[in-house]
């Protein structure tokens, strides 16, 4: 009888205390997201305006002017070109170099394994500005300053953290006895690495790609220190545009193309990974 | 169907030797369990059989044919993993089919086969089912499909139901006792429990630090354990050290005749051997805990040294702590140096009078005065 009477008096203090978090998480969530959102919708709305005069709220002419003005640019075909090829070969030469890497970290044991391993982690223990200036003295000397493959040398080094680090941990998670199951049903070592291994470290790997993708196509402080001024990529055009050229518009644009990649590529992830996989496969 | 032949097997990590000379036959169709402590070397034993580690030294046959150095996708065998190490990015039918797959099986044929691999283990219909979204029970069932649909010529089972309850575990190895013997596979199945390979053996190897220890029968194990850590590992005993003069064994206050030279040796008494006879004079051993197990009544007394004695009585023979009793054995063996080396013959044993009691004495009175009742004894086995 207490017992009942006691569970039926605290269950309205329940209900309370559980409607009062709620209306802070919303109230929370609108301050964070209209934070976040605002600056992209600005952005968003200034790339189809072509007049927007002050005290307006809203842009007074909207269009498509200065659409056409970008992409007819030979500056930003030429950067377009160069940003998409320098990321594809960049995440191409990465993943051939470093997803073997990977497995043989994740796997074999060598001598010197541990420091090696640990060793890639010092690209990041260092002011990364620094390491590149000191890089980039010796590709003076080389001649690879204000080249293509310069600045694809030099990218490859900073996407050695993703390639190598999340894979690994990919590689280590899956179950040596399903590997060896598939052995005993009869499946020789390259078969297994074909039918157990690869599928379940598939998630991961295919983040690590999305990721080295993603950052090699946005950097731009190495590409500036290295490439330029002959290399340009599209980041490096914006800046040019920011600083140079006090057309609004032309920067909207862009920041507008920009998104595109990293949009497409998002998408494919949450739709062949799934959020889970994902957040499983960058360790969340 | 086939035989299995172990010869001199050994396997060297590091600085241990996990196997050491294992010498070993499994008949054709016959279930042997491979039963002892962990860090015993009996998974490793069965890791050598399946080809997923290299033998330091000596022989693996099957059917008379050295796989010793053949790596596991071409041995004729097929193991079930204690992890069932399923596929699981794969659904239950693809799982099962995968080494059919291999083997470029017809469709039609590897459908027929699995759903029938599938309803041997009681799973028919879950062939579209993840992995993931099985019990424990079931998706070791789906491991031992995987591997029946193959047709191993000699199945491994390492610790496979060790992670299941106990109900399941006893329900899936009567399962597997039964699919053993209607497809007359052989088999060798790796447990830590005595239970298990008592029940579903044909033939137990008890095996400790890398070497055999006893193998044979679980009766005869249970019965005639030839080794005291065989003695003490299957089983209840009790083992009571003590030493022997004179032809007269004499531990924690129990004396028996043993024609074994002089010297220390191990007493070993099951609890159900042992016959509590009450006492109301106070004389006598000490009932110290009682349990009731439903079926029998397990009674533990303290003798003379502080050693305990562990006793089985029959139920609702009210047995109560504090209560005053003779001990009397109506079976032993004795054991030197971890080997058996006495045991009387099976038809003494009725005709042992089992004088032999435990006793709190004064304080002051020696050995041989509290037992005067001794010596009958020894002459009526020495007559015997």
């Amino acid at each position: 009888m207490s017992l009942s009477g006691h569970a039926r008096a605290s269950r309205p203090g329940l209900r309370l205390a559980g409607a009062l978090p709620d209306w802070a998480g919303i109230v929370i969530a609108i301050l964070l997201s209209a934070f976040i959102l605002l600056p992209l919708v600005n952005v968003a709305i200034w790339a189809f305006t072509e007049v927007w005069r002050y005290p307006a709220v809203i842009p007074q002419k909207f269009g498509f002017r200065f659409w056409s003005d970008v992409l007819g640019r030979g500056d930003v075909h030429l950067a377009m070109t160069t940003s998409l090829s320098l990321a594809a070969i960049v995440t191409a030469l990465s993943a051939v170099i470093c997803l073997p890497a990977s497995y043989a970290f994740a796997r074999l044991d060598f001598p010197g394994r541990n420091l090696f391993f640990m060793s890639f982690l010092t690209v990041y223990a260092f002011p990364k500005f620094g390491l590149y200036i000191t890089i980039a003295t010796i590709f003076i000397g080389l001649g690879l300053i204000g080249s293509f493959w310069g600045v694809v040398l030099i990218q490859l080094v900073s996407t050695l953290m993703f390639m190598v680090w999340i894979p690994v941990s990919a590689f280590q998670n899956v179950d040596r006895r399903q590997e060896e199951a598939a052995r005993d049903a009869g499946a020789s070592p390259l078969r297994v690495f074909w039918s157990i291994t690869l599928p379940q470290v598939l998630p991961a790997v295919s983040a690590a790609v999305l990721l080295t993708f993603v950052n090699t196509f946005y950097e731009t402080e190495v590409a500036w220190l290295i490439g330029a001024p002959e290399v340009r990529t599209v980041p490096l055009l914006m800046i040019r545009f920011i600083n140079s050229e006090l057309v609004v518009q032309y920067g909207a644009v862009l920041s507008l193309m920009l998104w595109v990649p990293s949009f497409l590529l998002l998408i494919l992830a949450r739709r062949f990974l799934g959020a889970q996989a994902l957040g499983r496969a960058l360790g969340a | 169907m086939a035989t299995l032949e172990v010869k001199n097997l050994s396997r060297v990590f590091a600085d241990t030797r996990a196997v050491d000379e294992l010498t070993l036959s499994v008949g054709d169709g016959e279930l042997v369990c491979l039963l002892g402590p962990s860090g015993s070397g009996k998974s490793t034993v069965l890791r050598m059989i399946g080809g997923f580690e290299q033998p330091s030294g000596g022989s693996i046959l099957i059917d008379g044919q050295d796989v010793t150095r053949v790596p596991p996708e071409r041995r004729p065998t097929g193991m079930v993993f204690q992890s069932h190490a399923l596929w699981t990015h794969m659904n239950v039918f693809a799982n099962v089919a995968f080494g059919l797959k291999l083997r470029r099986r017809p469709k039609s044929e590897i459908r027929q086969k699995v759903e029938a691999a599938l309803a041997t283990v009681g799973l028919e219909g879950f062939g579209e089912r993840r992995t993931t979204q099985l019990s424990g029970g079931q998706q070791q069932r789906v491991a031992l499909a995987r591997s029946l649909v193959l047709e191993p010529k000699i199945l491994l089972l390492d610790e496979p139901f060790a992670s299941l309850d106990q109900h399941l575990r006893e329900r899936l190895r009567e399962e597997v006792r039964e699919i053993q013997r209607r497809a007359g596979i052989t088999m060798v199945f790796v447990t830590h429990g005595q239970d298990e390979a008592l029940a579903i053996a044909d033939r137990i190897a008890v095996m400790r630090n890398g070497r055999l220890e006893q193998l044979s029968r679980p009766d005869m194990l249970y019965r005639q354990p030839q080794t005291e850590f065989v003695a003490g590992f299957v089983g209840q005993m009790n083992l009571l050290p003590g030493t022997v003069q004179g032809g007269m064994l004499r531990a924690a206050t129990i004396e028996l005749p043993v024609p074994v030279a002089d010297g220390p040796a191990t007493l070993a008494l099951r609890p159900e051997d042992i016959v509590l006879q009450r006492r109301n004079d106070g004389r006598g051993a000490q009932v110290t805990r009682v349990t009731d197990f439903g079926t029998h009544l397990s009674i533990e007394v303290g003798t003379l040294n502080h050693e305990k004695l562990r006793i089985s009585a029959q139920p609702e023979t009210g047995w109560a702590p504090g209560m005053a009793a003779d001990v009397l054995p109506r079976r032993f063996a004795v054991y030197r140096n971890g080997d058996l080396c006495f045991t009387p013959p099976a038809g003494l044993n009725a005709a042992l009078p089992a004088q032999v009691l435990p006793f709190t004495p004064p304080r002051e009175t020696s050995l041989a005065t509290a037992f005067p009742q001794a010596t009958p004894l020894r002459e009526s086995l020495v007559n015997a």
